[in-house]
């Protein structure tokens, strides 16, 4: 849609997907009247425009004023609407977390968060770039917190929020998108599920970093380590028992994330296999307790070690 | 259905404040169970919690989820016992528990949930209310209801960013479906107003509102405002309410502190005879 930067990192020549949120959300909104979009100020950035050219009369836009926004959605969603609110996932959660707390989790209101650039999916800076958004959002009461991973998956995650009652952030991919998960895989709201069957190591990731997993499974397979991946999309509610499963099958375990790694999945990984009563070594891949300069997602996914390339060297 | 809109004569504004009279007895009964509580506020805002509930909203008290209904929503959470104090007096909740306002386990909290029947939103985070309004007030444009929305925010939420991002919203939606009262009762939780949020009426003027000031513990001032903001053109409507805390009750009018009340058990029965003697 429009300008949006495509992701940088994503691979040319591999299959993609131009605003899977705006394309899912139009084909939703048909269905049902209910759906309003509202945004602050970045309307043309998250994707939503094709919603607002559908429906013209049920999009808003606040202005500069994530605390609003919420608060503005809440409103509506105490009066019958389902609004799907986009801005960046920094200041969703950084600037109107109160309001998501209180004026949407308390009320347990239909009010569906897109927070668009996770992690270093973005070159703009730490300003920028949600780091720890999931930790911040998984911490309210009563909050489902998504992490899709590739295209496929934002499509089926829009439609998963209408379906989940109640409040969800949802971490956006926006513009060109890649397609990276195997074809046969669906996304089911809080459901853990293994994308790739393997034998050596087990490794448990989240949004964007399955992709990245997955290629650096493939270099596994060819250097003669078999990995397998489960991907956890949902981060709240936590799928404790797949993860459990899981762990039990593998002596090598890691989580790779685009997210700090305090508080994050491998936090909610190393909660869950503690428990669990499951003591393993956990290698933690994931963005350091710092905030990041500068620079394009490829090089600064590299940098902190979350590209294919650095998460294969780690593990091999 | 409770809500009769025609312009009240003498006789209506002078059963009106009867009301509000009501509603302070009710107040005294909850802060007396609980020995505290935010009677200084609730004492302030009564004459106009008894115009609203008992003169200006559209509701049925059997039925407050009926979408068509007026929303009055309490930004204040710490109004609660006004709250009480009104739903007390339409059935919403049983007068017998109002003694029970703030105890542990209780229904009638020290601030407000909006999971009990007829509270509109949950209050107690400031600056939340007027936004959360303007979202309903759209909500109702968007779906041709003629349902109105009344937010009642505080002085001390003036100084919020929020409120103006809301303010801003407001006006720029065209929400003539929307008024704010604006309970300018002079102070906040470390005392009198300690931040200038004066003049608030030309406030609100620049950020596109409608505005009137008036004396906030005068029904017929606050009746009249409350006609004036039924006007639909295309303007959301701010009445800025100068209210003085602790009204009826001239011992709690004069008291320092004013934002928390605390009363020792022997005063009960001086400030209730007092109240009886202001308004015999």
């Amino acid at each position: 849609m429009l300008n949006s930067t495509s992701n940088a990192h994503a691979d040319s020549g591999k299959r993609s997907i131009q605003a899977p949120f705006g394309a899912a959300l139009v084909k939703l909104a048909t269905h049902h009247d209910d759906v309003v979009g509202l945004t602050a100020d970045l309307g043309k950035y998250t994707d939503i425009m094709p919603f607002a050219a559908a429906f013209p009369d049920r999009y808003f836009n606040v202005g500069m004023a994530e605390q609003n926004l919420i608060a503005v959605a809440a409103g509506m969603a105490k009066a019958g609407k389902t609004p799907f609110v986009t801005t960046y996932g920094v200041f969703a959660t950084r600037r109107a977390y109160d309001f998501i707390a209180v004026a949407c989790a308390h009320s347990n209101l239909n009010v569906k968060i897109f927070g668009a650039l996770p992690g270093l999916t973005t070159s703009y800076g730490a300003s920028h770039q949600a780091i720890e958004d999931s930790a911040l959002m998984r911490a309210i009461p009563g909050l489902t917190v998504i992490d899709p991973c590739d295209a496929s998956e934002i499509m089926d995650v829009v439609n998963a929020a209408y379906d989940t009652p109640g409040t969800v952030y949802v971490r956006l991919q926006r513009g060109n998108v890649p397609i990276a998960l195997p074809a046969d895989y669906s996304f089911k709201t809080g459901k853990a599920q293994i994308v790739k069957a393997g034998s050596d190591i087990g490794i448990i990731s989240t949004g964007i970093s399955t992709a990245h997993a997955l290629e650096a499974a493939a270099r596994l397979e060819a250097s003669g380590k078999s990995a397998a991946i489960l991907h956890v999309p949902t981060l709240k509610p936590f799928d404790h028992a797949a993860v459990v499963e899981f762990a039990k099958s593998f002596d090598q375990l890691a989580t790779v994330e685009n997210h700090v790694k305090e508080g994050g999945l491998a936090t909610q990984v190393a909660e869950c296999l503690f428990e669990a009563g499951i003591v393993r070594k956990l290698q933690r891949i994931g963005l350091p307790d710092a905030f990041v300069e500068y620079g394009s997602p490829a090089y600064l996914m590299d940098k902190y070690g979350i590209s294919a390339a650095k998460i294969f060297e780690a593990l091999r | 259905m409770i809500g009769n809109r025609t312009p009240p004569d003498s006789a209506a504004i002078a059963l009106l404040q009867q009301r509000a009279v009501q509603l302070k007895r009710n107040m005294l009964v909850q802060a007396r169970g609980k020995g505290q509580g935010y009677l200084g506020q609730g004492l302030g805002i009564a004459e106009l919690f008894a115009a609203m509930y008992f003169h200006e909203l559209r509701y049925d008290p059997q039925d407050m989820t009926d979408p068509d209904r007026d929303r009055f929503l309490v930004s204040t959470g710490h109004y609660a016992i006004a709250l009480w104090a009104a739903f007390a007096e339409i059935g919403l909740i049983d007068p017998a528990i109002l003694p029970t306002y703030g105890a542990d386990g209780g229904q009638i909290d020290m601030t407000t949930f909006d999971a009990v029947p007829g509270v509109e939103m949950t209050g107690g985070s400031l600056g939340q209310g007027l936004g959360v309004g303007v979202g309903i007030a759209l909500a109702h444009k968007l779906d041709g209801r003629s349902a109105r929305v009344f937010v009642e925010i505080s002085d001390g939420e003036v100084q919020e960013g929020s409120t103006w991002e809301a303010a801003m919203s407001g006006s720029a939606f065209k929400l003539d479906n929307l008024v704010a009262l604006v309970d300018c009762n002079g102070i906040q939780a470390d005392g009198a107003i300690v931040m200038n949020i004066e003049p608030v009426a030309q406030k609100w003027q620049a950020f596109g509102w409608d505005v009137v000031e008036i004396d906030g513990n005068d029904m017929a001032q606050i009746v009249d405002a409350l006609n004036w903001a039924r006007a639909m053109n295309q303007i959301p409507k701010a009445i800025v309410l100068r209210t003085k805390p602790g009204k009826g009750l001239p011992t709690l009018e004069a008291r320092e502190k004013a934002h928390f009340i605390r009363v020792e058990q022997n005063e009960w029965d001086l400030l209730t005879r007092e109240l009886e003697e202001q308004n015999a």
